[in-house]
């Protein structure tokens, strides 16, 4: 699904260079849910940010699901986004003037579907996350956990091939935490490939791999044994 | 182009409009005055301007009068000083030297210039009024208005020098009692007996009259009055493509020959010209037409800048949002058409708003005013094709200024859009 060959950015820091990805070579299988491990600095965001297409690369190979990805202006970016990939953000980013069932036909409505079919999909992916009756509510009016669900029935309305997922947990306690990645692992038990970044050892063990980057390479990539969530919940 | 007629798009736009309230009154206010003040200037201009029409519908705007008075150069002979007098005859000269003369109407009057007027009579009611001996040619050049079942003077009067008459209104309220009709009756004028014909009914137009005119034959008036065949004044009507000033010029022109002044004498003939007056004032209002134009293009363009200025901070606020349509998908050009659009919506919505209060306050001034006597302010409007010219401007300045930006929020890009909170 995603094949990654020596990977290089750095960034202007004024007069100094930060070379944050040092040659980074991995690859993902479709039906893989991938925990990316490392302290703040290690490069876990970048990485993710270049795989959803949010940032690019200086040198390197990046191929999704069997398109090569490079030369992007906005506009292919743009489409290759909408086509290929879902976000789940750390501040969940849900627009606050919209309605929840609002906010997840948001993709749908830049793939050109039509209003009716995007309400009744959303509505349906709200029913997956168990936020169905709260379909007309406004993100202020949805706790944390809630809002984060919605984040995620919105990156999977599009049906995207990956689900990138930027420390999903980042802003919620323990067990709304674990709520959501009981929500992930059900996702990605239909088969659906999805990549968390993470920092916290609980949420990654609940990943099927667990990918450590230190200083800009992988320190460690090994497959575990899966925790479910659903015995916290 | 589909992108403008998809509902989808507008919905979306309506969507950010309705969300974003505050923003969007405050961006509307701007337009909205500024096509306000736009329309109610030209419309406060165009009313100035019928105004101004309407009172001088009644004169052919193109006349002028013309009259003796002494020289101020010895010529031929004669000496310095010598009066000047206007002869009947002079008519047919000037028409003959004068082909731009439309009409001309020989004046005699009695009671303006100084000397007393006639004293009339009627069983125990009497009183003064100025009496003019007219053709009536007359009419053509400053309309007479006459009451229903009236006539003015006509050919036949002059020719039988009838003892006929045209009364002013007032001369009827001081003569006749109040349901009475005068039309038939006689009134003596200077102790001859007149039969009315007409009543007039008066309207300021610029001449020696006033609304206790009485008016009878030429003919007749100057058998009364042994005039002879002198003339007070020449009024003058020119065709109206002909240059008033320069007619002005030759017929007195004419005069002096005619009367051997002095060719350089400015003084042996006075003149007012009313086609010249009315140049100026006509020339005044244009003048406020222009300025109530430059003046209401230039607010409504400050008005426009005002939306752009509010849609370029809308847009700082709203990069976090804009960075997430991004993610999910959303293209530059749809961002830039996004913004676009609500530039434009917002603009044409503020200047509906604006043209709309524009056409009630001036229809609320005209109420107003418009059983005013001497203000000269009518039926204040207009043209459509200034709306829509201003509509059009609205729609281009609005696009352009949404283009800065637009602009701007496609040049944010998506992952620094997303880090702002």
């Amino acid at each position: 699904m995603i094949e990654i060959k020596d990977l290089h950015k750095s960034y202007q820091m004024g007069s100094n260079s930060l070379h944050v990805l040092k040659g980074i070579n991995f690859s993902v299988k479709e039906g893989e849910l991938v925990a990316i491990m490392g302290s703040s600095g290690s490069g876990k965001s970048t990485l993710l940010n270049i795989l959803g297409m949010l940032d690019e690369s200086d040198s390197g190979d990046y191929t999704l699901d069997g398109v090569e990805i490079k030369n992007l202006n906005e506009t292919k970016a743009a489409k290759y986004r909408n086509k290929f990939l879902g976000f789940v953000f750390q501040s969940f980013n849900l627009i606050n003037y919209k309605t929840a069932a609002e906010n997840v036909a948001l993709p749908l409505y830049y793939q050109g579907i039509k209003r009716k079919e995007r309400i009744e999909k959303a509505l349906k992916y709200l029913e997956q996350v168990g936020l169905r009756d709260w379909a007309t509510h406004l993100p202020s009016e949805l706790s944390g956990g809630q809002k984060q669900r919605v984040a995620i029935a919105r990156a999977m309305a599009a049906e995207p091939k990956v689900l990138l997922a930027d420390e999903p947990t980042g802003a919620l306690d323990t067990t709304t935490s674990y709520e959501v990645m009981d929500l992930i692992q059900k996702i990605n038990d239909q088969g659906n490939t999805i990549l968390v970044v993470t920092h916290e050892e609980d949420i990654a063990h609940m990943c099927k791999r667990i990918v450590h980057l230190k200083d800009g390479v992988i320190m460690e990539d090994k497959v575990i044994e899966q925790v479910r969530a659903e015995q916290y919940v | 182009m589909k992108f403008i007629f998809d509902r989808e798009t507008w919905q979306e736009i309506y969507g950010s409009i309705r969300k974003n309230k505050l923003r969007t009154v405050i961006t509307v206010i701007g337009v909205t005055w500024g096509i306000f003040v736009y329309i109610g200037l030209s419309g406060a201009a165009k009313g100035l301007d019928n105004g101004f029409e309407k009172e001088f519908k009644d004169i052919a705007t193109n006349s002028m009068f013309v009259w003796a008075q002494r020289t101020s150069m010895p010529y031929e002979g004669f000496k310095i000083g010598r009066p000047m007098q206007l002869k009947l005859g002079d008519k047919e000269a000037l028409e003959n030297q004068n082909p731009e003369i439309q009409f001309i109407a020989p004046r005699n009057v009695k009671g303006i210039f100084g000397d007393a007027p006639a004293q009339v009579v009627r069983g125990l009611k009497s009183g003064n009024y100025s009496t003019f001996g007219d053709f009536p040619v007359v009419d053509k050049i400053a309309k007479k208005k006459i009451f229903d079942g009236g006539r003015f003077l006509n050919d036949e009067d002059i020719e039988m020098e009838r003892k006929v008459c045209v009364i002013g209104e007032r001369v009827q309220k001081e003569l006749f009692e109040k349901d009475e009709n005068p039309l038939g009756q006689y009134i003596r004028i200077d102790n001859i007996y007149f039969q009315v014909v007409g009543v007039q009914k008066f309207e300021d137009g610029g001449g020696f009259e006033d609304d206790s005119a009485i008016y009878i034959p030429f003919t007749t008036y100057r058998k009364i009055y042994n005039m002879g065949d002198n003339v007070s004044w020449f009024a003058i009507a020119a065709y109206d493509d002909a240059d008033i000033v320069g007619l002005e010029k030759d017929i007195k022109q004419s005069l002096k020959r005619i009367h051997k002044a002095h060719p350089e004498d400015e003084r042996a003939f006075g003149s007012f010209n009313l086609g010249e007056a009315f140049g100026k004032i006509m020339g005044f209002s244009k003048g406020m037409n222009f300025l109530s134009l430059i003046v209401g293009i230039a607010t409504i363009i400050a008005g426009v800048i005002a939306i752009g200025n509010i849609l370029l901070i809308s847009v700082k606020e709203r990069t976090n949002e804009l960075g997430i349509r991004r993610a999910l998908g959303a293209t530059p050009r749809e961002v830039r058409g996004q913004i676009i659009l609500e530039s434009v919506f917002l603009t044409i919505i503020a200047g509906f708003i604006g043209i709309i209060f524009g056409a009630f306050t001036l229809a609320v001034i005209n109420a107003l005013t418009s059983g005013q006597d001497g203000f000269p302010y009518t039926n204040p409007t207009v043209p459509i094709p200034m709306i829509i010219g201003a509509l059009l401007i609205m729609v281009i300045l609005g696009t352009l200024i949404g283009l800065i930006p637009a602009q701007r929020a496609v040049s944010i890009r998506p992952i620094d859009a997303l880090r702002e909170e």
